[in-house]
């Protein structure tokens, strides 16, 4: 098989096996967590209110959890926890080390690249905005990403240990607060992780290949292909890469 | 191109299908083994980062549940001791300690008397708020003097054969009391009346209500919640 000149090495292999340890950490996660939520599935203290959660009391459904009851999510929970941390912490490391924190750490400019970015998904600009490696909506998604991580590893310590770690549970606000916060910010992480999996089959699936192989075609990226949700899905067979994005 | 794509979907299957029937099925007894593993060496770190000196927040003004403090048994009925039935009510302490103990409960209301407003965290994610009276263990153990063998201690009750054993520093906490008072009043029959284990270092289930024996012990007991696959140590 003949390589193809647009072919380039993306996607190191510490982040493609720190990316795929997180999907299997995350999900076990956020099923084992739902699971231990549904044995209290409220934010009050007994005989208090909590008016900032709507469906206080209501159950997550069983199959979105993981687990089967509750002491054995408690301990899958808090058994995955050590892989998600030092999984992150390889992660973070390598991207500090690597010099890779560039391709997700916002500049001056990313709001404006944002913002068009989103007129050009809306159909008010025709041409897809120029961009590295990642567009600059892609790049808030995984800047915000480690950022809810953390916050949910601190409120997940504070809620774990809220005697030998009280110090951090009342930075929190209290245990009720920490757990609502822990809640709240999975729910964003898993919803962020959402739209990013939608938008890899709707925008880039090219992109799998280099999490999974490290090889990307950059004939065929959303800038070459004008690529909008569903839109220039499939790249033209052959051809010269009209315009090859510059790294 | 078409053999990256074949397989990346093989290996996005087998990695999807292995999560999927781990979720589905019993552990597997592999998995049962590492779960096990993290267990045993969360305990390690838990025990390492335990301190003597670190307390509960609860503000002063905090609201304690009161009636709305959940009232929970094992038995069928509220355990209730009838002195015409089982006799005054007594509380044994016994085990590896130097002099074994047989207190009414006019007794244990003759030793040192603490008061303190603290959380109560029940592992299906609540705490609830109240005010307890009772004996620091830690002072019990003064008068009882543990042996060097005792490492553990078991707090068994009238509960059905309702026990749990902890780990002899949590039990040493300052805020671990025998507590027989709960908001002002004697203890009710629905907390554990005439005495019980409380304590906010623990989690609720580590806390026996309806108490009638400490025994020191120089091995672990497991327990009623924790023989059924609740972490034994329950720390907080």
């Amino acid at each position: 098989m003949t390589r193809s000149p647009t072919l380039v090495r993306r996607t190191h292999w510490v982040i493609r096996l720190t990316h795929w340890i997180n999907v299997v950490a995350i999900v076990v996660m956020a099923g084992s967590g739902l699971r231990i939520f549904n044995a209290y599935p409220a934010f009050a203290r007994p005989g208090e209110s909590f008016p900032l959660n709507p469906w206080e009391g209501h159950a997550i459904p069983a199959s979105l959890t993981f687990g089967r009851w509750l002491g054995g999510a408690r301990h899958w929970h808090f058994a995955m926890m050590w892989l998600l941390v030092a999984n992150a912490l390889l992660y973070l490391g390598f991207l500090f080390l690597h010099g890779e924190w560039r391709d997700v750490v916002p500049r001056r400019g990313d709001a404006r690249d944002a913002l068009q970015m989103i007129r050009f998904y809306l159909f008010v600009r025709k041409d897809h905005p120029h961009q590295g490696k990642h567009n600059a909506l892609q790049k808030s998604a995984y800047f915000a990403m480690p950022i809810l991580g953390a916050i949910i590893v601190l409120s997940g310590l504070a809620i774990w240990k809220p005697i030998t770690l009280g110090v951090l549970t009342a930075l929190f606000g209290g245990y009720k607060w920490a757990r609502f916060v822990h809640f709240v910010a999975m729910t964003l992480l898993l919803l962020l992780a959402l739209v990013h999996v939608f938008m890899v089959f709707a925008v880039d699936p090219y992109s799998l290949r280099s999490m999974v192989t490290g090889w990307y075609d950059e004939a065929r990226s959303p800038e070459a292909r004008n690529a909008r949700p569903f839109y220039h899905l499939v790249a033209p067979a052959k051809g010269p890469a009209a315009k090859g994005p510059v790294r | 191109m078409s053999m990256d794509r074949r397989r990346f979907l093989g290996i996005t299957a087998a990695t999807m299908s292995g999560t999927l029937l781990a979720a589905c099925n019993k552990n597997p007894r592999s998995a049962a083994r590492l779960l096990a593993l993290a267990e045993r060496s969360n305990e390690s770190v838990e025990r390492a980062i335990f301190r003597h000196d670190t307390m509960d927040r609860v503000p002063a003004s905090a609201r304690v549940a009161g009636k709305d403090f959940p009232k929970y048994f094992v038995s069928d009925t509220m355990p209730i001791w009838d002195p015409a039935v089982r006799g005054v009510w007594r509380l044994e302490v016994s085990g590896a300690v130097r002099r074994p103990l047989s207190l009414t409960l006019d007794d244990l209301m003759k030793l040192p008397r603490v008061t303190q407003k603290v959380d109560h965290f029940c592992v299906e994610g609540w705490n609830a708020r109240a005010t307890w009276s009772g004996v620091r263990m830690s002072d019990l153990a003064r008068v009882a003097e543990p042996t060097a063998d005792a490492q553990y201690v078991d707090f068994a009750g009238f509960d059905q054969d309702y026990h749990e054993s902890w780990d002899m520093e949590s039990a040493m906490h300052p805020l671990t009391l025998v507590a027989y008072g709960m908001d002002g009043r004697l203890l009710g029959a629905p907390h554990g009346a005439p005495a019980r284990v409380h304590s906010p270092v623990k989690l609720g289930y580590k806390n026996t209500k309806y108490l009638t024996r400490i025994v020191f012990m120089p091995a672990r007991n497991g327990g009623y919640w924790s023989d059924q696959g609740y972490e034994w140590y329950g720390g907080t």
